[in-house]
């Protein structure tokens, strides 16, 4: 599943089948789920190539597991499953002491500029650390290396900052020391992490403008993890977008900014807030928000969002407990006790399943919460969740819902780009038409 | 400027004492809010747009100092005492801040939470009245009354900053600061929060200070906007004559910095942000400024109305009569040192 | 953006130890309350100090000298001119009793909070950056420690050790050692838990720092800081500890030097008969010491902690606002 690339073809990072997973402590009164007994999937199976010298950008939310991929790719978080190859050499599989060795090669920006440098350290001792720590330099020439980095990166007359500590600079200068810590040993990769997030608008530009030159001077591949996708078009020429540990589309920056194919691709560009007096807020946004990754809805993890929806996304009981507690928030107190009144417990709801019941109220009978469900079903035709429904009907005390099984999508490849969508899936669209003859 | 507004803050300072000096954090400061109307109160950190919007609610920090007028309902907010004060926050004046957890307690239900507050404002509601009251608002935030009795750590940021703003308007206050709203937030949730504050104007008829640093909330959910640069609001008007012709340089040179979808070229302003303890003399812009002029190293400008509805804070705008003969020639600076550079 | 020449990159002047600078600044900041307990609580122990260092010099007799040229001194004489504060019961002056006295609690103490903060400090760091199976260990060790009584523990040690070591500044010193370590360990272990979260801690792993290193520099620095505080107030809870051994029979023994609590236990009888030198300056000695540690210690706490530390109440001046406008 390599991404096409037009014209770089050396690559310096191959991920392939990533997976990493923090295993929840049991907490009480957590249900374990099935076979997965509690784990958080922060990674679940991303495999990609980065080429020397180019910028690719991971974008996505937070729970998307982009931070955790850019630390897997280190190896500041053992990996779970798969392979990171890094010039040839897989570091999941090496141990810290090789690592360490490697970590000459590739280094991090975090996003916090305040909390990224020692606050017991001088600037000076906080640049040179990794020359000291690798035994590079020392005392004169260490200084000499530390100034002439902090000069590429701007911060100028260098011996000004020399012996300053870090309460004594302001946020984007912080940033700039990061960055010349980042760069003193030349590394191949370098991972920027939210690395302007934190900073004034007016400074952001000056701090990305530092990247590109640096990049441009010294040939450095960047891996820009971002939430924003407005400083991406400007710093990226390959974006993957993440959502929930999974890459959803992924392509040339121009593909994914002028013609977004996936849904969630698409309320992102469209949600980011545009200086123009002209423009109000979108109001046709996916509803909802990103969901717990340690019980990641089934089938297409963004389809209790997703308006285009349909037959093969993967539906549950969960989706239907969120259309009815969609539908009681709107409604006012009365009407909403007279309704609660017809379902019993939905408690039962929580547990993901294709085949579930919703129990009747107290001693009534399973026909009136079928009618209710129909009643919902006709006053929103057009909500997706009907067409993942096989079959409504009712028993004594309970009404029997049966729902198509979800279909786990694939990234597949789409002229310039990757998606991972049933839109675009041939096989999964037939089945789709299949299932709606189908339906009962 | 406003018919009837709800909100008329004039010359408002709010001034605190550190070891270094005293910050001017709030230097001066006049605006107005009309009911239904949302003004947005954007710069940059440490221009004293938080500090502003608490000092409008009374909410000062350690050790400081306020003077000038904040008139509500014909009072000045400034002069009165922190108990009665304390009586208007909530049913009249309310407070979003920027991370919802700090006013959820994590030991309380969500159901609690409400009736604490109404039977503390409003002691004459009974039990169901409270409970009716609490989930239409909850409703109206897109919180279904099934997770009323659930505590705050099971929902999501978002969920929570709409519990937030639930519980704010649950008094139908009149008047709705929000500090950073949505900064913690992701960007889909974001513009979900926002068109909830952008819809209050419909529903409750709120008068709304938005404040914030991200330009682009401030163009898609405010009606009006005041640019604020240390402790002064440099500009204020309508949002689309602001941002369609932005009149004081540093709109302008924000504007420009903005990065968004269409951004072809990066902009930044130089230099950084002036000390608020020791601003610059003369307009405090003007060691960024590209358009400055002899003057405005000098004196400080003095507010020009542009039109009925705009005001701003600069000498491009006169009043020429107060400008000296040499005072319009350009300002020669030196090249800002990195070590004032951000 | 063309890449600059670097200049020299001699700094114009290296200031003295920088890091010690900034380390103390706060406490030049101190204001109000917190200003008077530091400078009151370093005086207090400063005199004390004083005293033990000069105590040959100030002191008008030895700890046991019950004569002189050949005359004993009287027993429970009430304070003269001979004897500012009186003699106790086996003729020896009080007075000098208490100065030679102070060399012997300031010996214990130092040497027992050397001994603590050296097992304590490490223990805590390794416990806190490494986890794991060591942490567990050692944490359930300390908690049975702590959950022991001081006094109960000191007493307990010092009665064990009295056969290998025998009674005196080396048993009460290691008694008192054991008892506080957990303190140490556990103030240190849990600040390392937190820093070692921080992001630039993992910075420094990503730079590929090792274990010791990140420790070393990055860890041990931020979280030194603690220490001052709990020393001194350790200090003073090391007095009362080493008094009340004393007071028990457990602590000094008489021939090796003087001790504050033994001569309150030998004071206790005389109060019956209305003689009150024996006992009360030996206790109003204890009392303050503690106290001079204490207030040094919490104040110290509140310069350096900045939660506690309260935002200096700087006077906001209102007049000087927008500047009076000069014609150019």
């Amino acid at each position: 599943m390599t991404a096409v690339n037009s014209a770089k073809d050396d690559v310096l990072v191959s991920v392939r089948g990533l997976k990493t997973y923090y295993s929840l402590r049991g907490s009480f009164g957590q249900r374990l789920v099935g076979r997965e007994a509690g784990h958080v999937k922060a990674v679940d199976d991303v495999s990609f190539d980065l080429y020397r010298g180019e910028v690719l950008g991971l974008v996505g939310e937070s729970g998307s597991g982009k931070t955790t991929l850019g630390r897997t790719l280190l190896g500041l978080v053992p990996a779970t499953e798969g392979s990171v190859s890094f010039e040839g050499a897989d570091i999941t599989r090496m141990s810290e002491r090789e690592l360490r060795v490697l970590r000459r090669s590739m280094q991090i920006v975090f996003q916090d500029p305040h909390a990224s440098l020692n606050p017991a350290m001088t600037i000076e001792q906080s640049v040179g650390h990794p020359l000291t720590i690798h035994r590079i330099a020392r005392g004169r020439e260490l200084r000499q290396r530390v100034a002439e980095a902090l000069e590429t990166v701007g911060l100028a007359p260098a011996e000004q900052f020399l012996e300053k500590y870090p309460s004594d600079l302001s946020g984007g200068q912080k940033q700039r020391a990061v960055i010349a810590r980042a760069i003193i040993l030349n590394p191949l990769l370098l991972v920027a992490d939210e690395p302007v997030s934190m900073l004034d608008m007016s400074v952001r530009a000056k701090i990305l403008e530092l990247m590109l030159y640096l990049k441009h001077e010294f040939g450095f591949t960047y891996l820009y993890i971002t939430h924003d996708l407005a400083t991406a078009k400007f710093f990226c020429d390959r974006i993957a977008i993440l959502y929930l540990g999974r890459i959803v589309e992924m392509g040339p920056s121009a593909a994914i900014y002028e013609d977004p194919k996936h849904p969630y691709t698409k309320a992102l560009l469209k949600a980011i807030p545009e200086p123009d007096p002209l423009r109000s807020v979108p109001r046709d946004l996916p509803r909802g928000e990103v969901p717990d990754a340690a019980r990641p809805p089934l089938g297409c993890s963004f389809h209790p969002r997703c308006s285009a929806a349909f037959e093969v996304c993967g539906w549950e009981s969960r989706d239907l407990r969120d259309l009815l507690e969609i539908r009681w928030a709107r409604m006012a107190a009365a009407e909403y006790e007279a309704e609660r009144a017809t379902i019993g417990d939905i408690a039962a709801l929580d547990q993901p399943a294709t085949s579930f019941r919703v129990a009747a109220g107290n001693g009534r009978p399973g026909s009136e919460v079928l009618a209710l469900l129909e009643t919902i079903r006709g006053e929103m035709p057009d909500e997706p969740f009907w067409k993942g429904v096989r079959a409504l009907t009712a028993a004594d005390g309970y009404a029997e819902v049966e729902l198509f099984p979800p279909v786990v999508p694939r990234l597949l490849p789409l002229g310039r780009a990757h998606v991972e969508c049933h839109l675009y899936d041939a096989e999964a669209l037939r089945e789709a038409d299949a299932r709606q003859a189908a339906r009962l | 400027m406003t018919a009837d507004p709800v909100v008329s803050v004039r010359d408002l300072r709010v001034y605190y004492g550190t070891l270094r000096g005293t910050v001017r954090a709030v230097d001066r400061v006049s605006l107005e809010i009309g009911a239904g109307q949302v003004l947005g109160l954007v710069g940059e950190s440490g221009c004293g747009k938080s500090t502003l919007g608490r000092g409008i609610l009374g909410l000062l920090p350690e050790g400081a100092v306020s003077d000038g007028e904040v008139l509500y309902a014909g009072q000045n907010l400034v002069n009165m005492s922190p108990r009665e004060l304390r009586r208007l926050r909530g049913p009249e004046l309310g407070l979003i801040f920027q991370e919802p957890m700090t006013r959820l307690n994590p030991l309380m239900r969500i159901e609690e939470h409400f009736s604490e507050t109404l039977k503390q404002h409003e002691p004459s509601l009974d039990d169901r009245e409270i409970r009716r009251r609490s989930l239409e608002t909850l409703g109206r935030m897109g919180i279904p009354p099934t997770r009323f009795r659930q505590y705050p750590h099971e929902f999501s940021g978002g969920m929570r900053q709409r519990i937030m703003i639930a519980l704010a308007l649950l008094l139908r206050p009149k008047l709705l600061i929000a500090d950073e709203p949505t900064t913690s937030l992701d960007v889909i949730v974001e513009a979900q929060i926002l068109s909830i504050l952008a819809d209050l104007r419909q529903s409750f008829g709120t008068a709304l200070l938005l404040i914030t640093h991200n330009l682009g909330i401030v163009a898609e959910a405010c009606d009006r906007v005041a640019v604020m640069y240390a402790g002064q609001i440099v500009e204020e008007g309508t949002a689309r004559e602001v941002f369609s012709e932005p009149a004081h340089p540093y709109t302008r040179e924000l504007l420009r910095s903005t990065i968004s979808l269409d951004t072809k070229e990066l902009h930044s302003i130089p230099g950084a942000p002036p000390s608020l303890i020791e601003p610059p003399r003369g307009c405090r812009f003007h060691p960024r400024c590209p358009d400055a002029m002899q003057v405005c190293a000098v004196n400080p400008p003095v507010e020009q109305e542009l039109d009925r509805d705009r005001r701003v804070l600069c000498w491009l705008h006169g009043p020429a009569e107060e400008v000296p003969e040499d005072g319009w020639s350009p300002l020669e600076r030196q090249e800002l040192a990195v070590a004032e550079e951000a | 953006m063309a890449v600059p020449v670097p200049s020299s990159v001699e700094p114009a002047q290296r200031t003295r130890l920088p890091g010690l600078r900034r380390a103390l600044a706060p406490i030049a900041d101190a204001r109000g309350t917190t200003r008077t307990m530091l400078w009151l609580g370093v005086g207090i122990t400063l005199a004390f100090i004083l005293i033990a260092l000069f105590a040959p010099v100030i002191a008008p007799y030895d700890f046991d000298t019950f004569q002189a040229n050949g005359e004993r001194f009287d027993q429970l004489e009430a304070p003269s001119t001979d004897h500012l504060m009186g003699t106790n019961v086996q003729s020896t002056d009080v007075l000098s009793r208490i100065i030679w006295g102070t060399q012997t609690e300031l010996k214990v103490v130092l040497v027992s909070l050397f001994f603590s903060i050296s097992i304590g400090v490490p223990l805590g760091l390794f416990a806190g950056y490494f986890g794991g199976k060591l942490d567990r260990a050692l944490v359930l060790v300390m908690d049975a420690l702590f959950v022991f009584p001081f006094l109960l523990l000191a007493i307990v040690i010092a009665f064990l050790l009295a056969d290998k070591v025998g009674q005196g500044i080396l048993s009460a010193a290691i008694a008192i050692t054991v008892v506080y370590i957990p303190l140490y360990f556990r103030v240190v272990r849990n600040h390392t838990i937190s820093i070692r979260e921080e992001p630039f801690v993992e910075a420094a792993r990503a730079l590929g720092a090792r274990p010791l290193t990140i420790i070393r520099k990055y860890v041990f620095f931020n979280v030194v800081q603690n220490v001052p505080p709990l020393a001194t107030l350790n200090a003073a809870d090391a007095i009362l500890t080493l008094a009340a051994l004393g007071f028990l029979g457990y602590g000094i023994q008489p021939t090796d030097g003087a001790e504050w609590g033994y001569d309150v236990n030998r004071a206790v009888s005389d109060a019956a008969s209305g003689i009150w030198w024996t006992g009360l300056f030996p206790g109003l000695a204890i009392v303050l010491l503690v106290v001079g540690l204490t207030l040094l210690g919490e104040g110290l706490s509140e310069t350096i902690n900045p939660v506690l530390r309260k935002r200096p109440k700087a006077e906001a001046d209102l007049s000087g606002s927008v500047a009076e406008a000069e014609t150019p």
